[in-house]
């Protein structure tokens, strides 16, 4: 076990969820909200106190789309992909984002950990088609002009920090 | 603490009077798309205007009031989502579209002081008709919103309001006056069937679970609404969160269930929140917990949150699931109703087929057979969406047709397009056409015509939409989305994904429709769970229907609505052309060649069709042909 590791971080999400395994997505999910990503350390840690295998817990991680083993960016922009956002265009969109970051289908996050563009499959803002998301907050009815005034503004935004 | 049930309607009535002292309601939308259209800045502004003008906007409905106010509250979705953010005016029935940050002060000036319209921010039609009521508005007037009613009547985050409106009336009905054996009989003759796309007699169901003597056992409700395209449930749960607890706890009761559990999709981040705060509520009113009103019956209800996996929506996956384990479907030797979330009898039902309950319980079954068809009783949230002018959630009586749906409530085809077809049930389900227009939406007739309800997502296409492209979209959601634990549906999703991916690249080949359809058939037979089963249908109805469509890709390398770009041809206008060789130097791949100051030409064979010419001509004598 990885001794520069903070496992207190994990102690308390487990003494605030609980550690049986019905509690593993939950589990995963409070970890995942607290580094933006699954660290591997986790794994057998979270296996010795569930009392199950650490491949038990790492297959569950590795099913869910949600979960992720690699660090994301500050900003994390989902692209609605969903049947309405797609029959509205949503794709230009989405390569507008990727080409104004660099970023492609296998490349989702840019080398300073700035930004992370994904696509998921319905955001149920189909109304406001089509629609993205960054770090949860949704942006209707974008085009690639207005995702690269977006991405201009996040920039300032981040380096105003 | 609420510990009996006089006290339960001691309490209603004085939540009545709370709701009655505003002598004013602002309504404003705080459902996903209006809150993205910045409402809930309107509703703080709202607020401070209000204070200003010293009136009480904060009347608590359980305590005794002695005064008049303004109840200004979050609402959940009203429905109109084309035209949020949306603020409604109770008691005048005014709704108000496109509200700005700007338009607050006059509202608050001329409505809420003085009860005068905005005539301004009325709905206005095509004509430029403008609708000061909702109701009057043909969006709302065609519908009978029941489940939904109280979505956008109500403040979703207060259950004094939910009780106030007659909210867990039927619960105390349940738990008082009914025994677990009438409820479901009830529900039976009722002839509820769920929502989640199935259609199977919910009553029968629970019956099934309640003649189980095993214990405990468990309600599930499945609000793992995945289907792309639809957002109904996710309206329900943010909206009017009780009304769902309600069915819940009331199929509690009828099955003698100890807990119940939601599993909600993590894209839903509102309704999480929203459904923890009517929990909690809940609770600490006495209505969830241990001996509940003084009765021997006891429940809780706990949330799950998905983690991004679609075939979670199908039952024994979403119980793996909430047992915290890779939600892969399983091999149904039992059936969920005797071993069901871990191992126990389990009712497993959808969001808004809990949503009915209640008012089947409280206004009775003639009530209830009163509204839809015969086979199919009751109304049907769908989501409307697509190329349509009025996108937004409706809910109608079964056996609407489409035309009214489409036409009447939905405004028609967006820029004046023609009807193509509509995408109903998601990826699982198929496309009705023209032809389909009167035929009345219920389960039976829907599956006779090779689509399902499902979910109740209607996606509308235009004729600019390729319908081998749609066929090929949803593949490839089902095929990213299948759990790979059955061949049928692991390979046999990828290799028709495959096969329609050549198609609209252009390397189709003759006999790939058929064997499309012989993989159709494979698939459906063989795979083990609704995902796989369904997977094939959205090509299997795009094939029967549009048939000429793949042909003409196949055949002729052509897509009749130039939607795929590798089938698109560039030419040069010999006419335009000032022969100024930009876009051969601009050509990545040197597909065109020609002489300056004579018109150049593109080589075909060389083209990669990436568009770099056109773009680039300043001319724009290069032109795209489909």
């Amino acid at each position: 076990m990885n001794s520069n590791f903070d496992y207190t971080v994990i102690d308390r999400i487990l003494e605030d969820i609980g550690c049986e395994q019905k509690h593993t997505i939950a589990l995963l999910q409070a970890i995942q909200e607290h580094y933006h990503y699954l660290p591997a350390e986790i794994f057998p840690y979270l296996a010795k106190k569930i009392g199950t295998s650490e491949a038990i817990i790492y297959g569950t991680a590795t099913f869910y789309e949600n979960f992720s083993l690699e660090p994301k960016g500050k900003y994390v922009i989902k692209v609605c992909d969903g049947t309405a956002c797609h029959v509205r265009r949503s794709i230009p969109v989405l390569n507008a984002l990727r080409g104004e970051l660099g970023l492609s289908e296998t490349k989702c996050t840019d080398d300073e950990l700035l930004f992370t563009v994904e696509t998921v499959s319905c955001l149920g803002a189909c109304g406001l088609a089509p629609a993205i998301t960054v770090n949860g907050k949704v942006y209707p009815s974008m085009t690639p002009d207005k995702a690269k005034e977006l991405i201009k503004t996040l920039k300032e935004e981040a380096a105003a920090e | 603490m609420i510990k009996t049930r006089t006290e339960l309607q001691e309490y209603r009535e004085s939540c009545l009077a709370g709701l009655n002292a505003q002598k004013c309601r602002v309504l404003i939308c705080a459902g996903t798309g209006c809150v993205a259209g910045g409402s809930i800045d309107i509703y703080n502004r709202i607020i401070e205007l209000c204070k200003k003008q010293g009136l009480d906007t904060q009347i608590v409905l359980e305590k005794h009031v002695d005064h008049e106010g303004i109840g200004v509250k979050k609402s959940g979705c009203h429905g109109f989502c084309e035209m949020g953010p949306l603020v409604k005016i109770e008691p005048y029935g005014y709704l108000y579209t496109k509200v700005k940050i700007e338009d607050c002060e006059e509202i608050v000036e001329k409505t809420i002081l003085h009860a005068e319209p905005v005539e301004r921010l009325f709905y206005k039609d095509k004509e430029g008709i403008a609708y000061e009521k909702q109701f009057d508005i043909p969006f709302y007037k065609k519908q009978s919103r029941t489940v939904l009613d109280e979505c956008g009547q109500i403040d979703a985050d207060s259950i004094d309001e939910y009780i106030a409106f007659g909210g867990y009336s039927a619960f105390e009905k349940a738990l008082f006056d009914m025994s677990s054996e009438q409820i479901c009989e009830q529900i039976e003759f009722s002839k509820l069937r769920g929502r989640g796309g199935g259609g199977f007699p919910a009553g029968v169901k629970w019956k099934q679970v309640l003649a189980q003597k095993v214990t405990p056992k468990y309600v599930v409700c499945n609000g793992d609404e995945g289907d792309p395209g639809a957002f109904m449930d996710r309206s329900i749960m943010e909206g009017n969160p009780h009304r769902m607890l309600e069915g819940m706890m009331i199929a509690g009761i009828a099955t003698k269930a100890s807990e119940g559990y939601i599993y909600v999709r993590d894209e839903y981040p509102l309704a999480v929140a929203r459904l923890k705060n009517a929990i909690s509520q809940a609770k600490a009113l006495g209505l969830l917990g241990e001996k509940i009103l003084g009765t021997s019956f006891s429940f809780d209800i706990h949330i799950n949150r998905g983690a991004g996996a679609f075939v979670c929506g199908e039952g024994s996956a979403l119980t793996a699931s909430i047992e915290g384990k890779r939600g892969m479907p399983r091999v149904k030797r039992h059936r969920t109703v005797s071993r069901g979330l871990f191992e126990k009898p389990t009712v497993l039902n959808n969001v808004e087929t809990y949503a009915n309950v209640p008012f089947i319980v409280e206004k009775g079954v003639d009530w209830y057979r009163g509204i839809g068809t015969e086979s199919s009783p009751g109304t049907k949230a769908f989501a409307i969406t697509g190329n349509i002018n009025n996108t937004g959630l409706i809910e109608v009586p079964m056996g609407t047709t489409l035309r009214e749906i489409i036409f009447d409530i939905g405004g028609g085809i967006k820029g004046g397009k023609k009807f193509k077809a509509v995408q109903i049930g998601g990826p699982s389900g198929g496309c009705l056409t023209e032809e389909h227009l009167d035929m009345p939406l219920d389960f039976d007739s829907l599956s006779k015509a090779g689509a399902m309800i499902g979910s109740g997502g209607l996606v509308v296409m235009d004729e600019d939409t390729c319908m081998v492209e749609v066929a090929r979209f949803f593949m490839n959601f089902t095929q990213n989305e299948s759990c790979g634990k059955c061949t049928p549906c692991r390979e046999g999703t990828k290799r028709m994904l495959e096969i329609l991916q050549n198609i609209v690249d252009g390397k189709g080949k003759d006999g790939d429709i058929e064997l499309l359809l012989e993989l159709s058939e494979t698939v459906s037979s063989n795979a083990l769970c609704g995902l796989g089963k369904s997977a094939p249908n959205p090509v299997i109805s795009t094939i029967k229907y549009f048939r000429d469509e793949y042909e003409a890709h196949i055949y002729d390398k052509r897509c009749p609505t130039g939607t795929c770009q590798k089938l698109k041809r560039f030419v040069i206008d010999p006419e335009l052309c000032k022969g100024c060789s930009l876009c051969a130097r601009n050509c990545p791949v040197g597909a065109i060649t020609g002489q300056v100051k004579s018109p150049f030409t593109i080589d075909q064979e060389k083209c990669i069709k990436c568009g770099a010419c056109m773009s680039g001509c300043k001319f724009k004598a290069i032109k795209e042909e489909f």
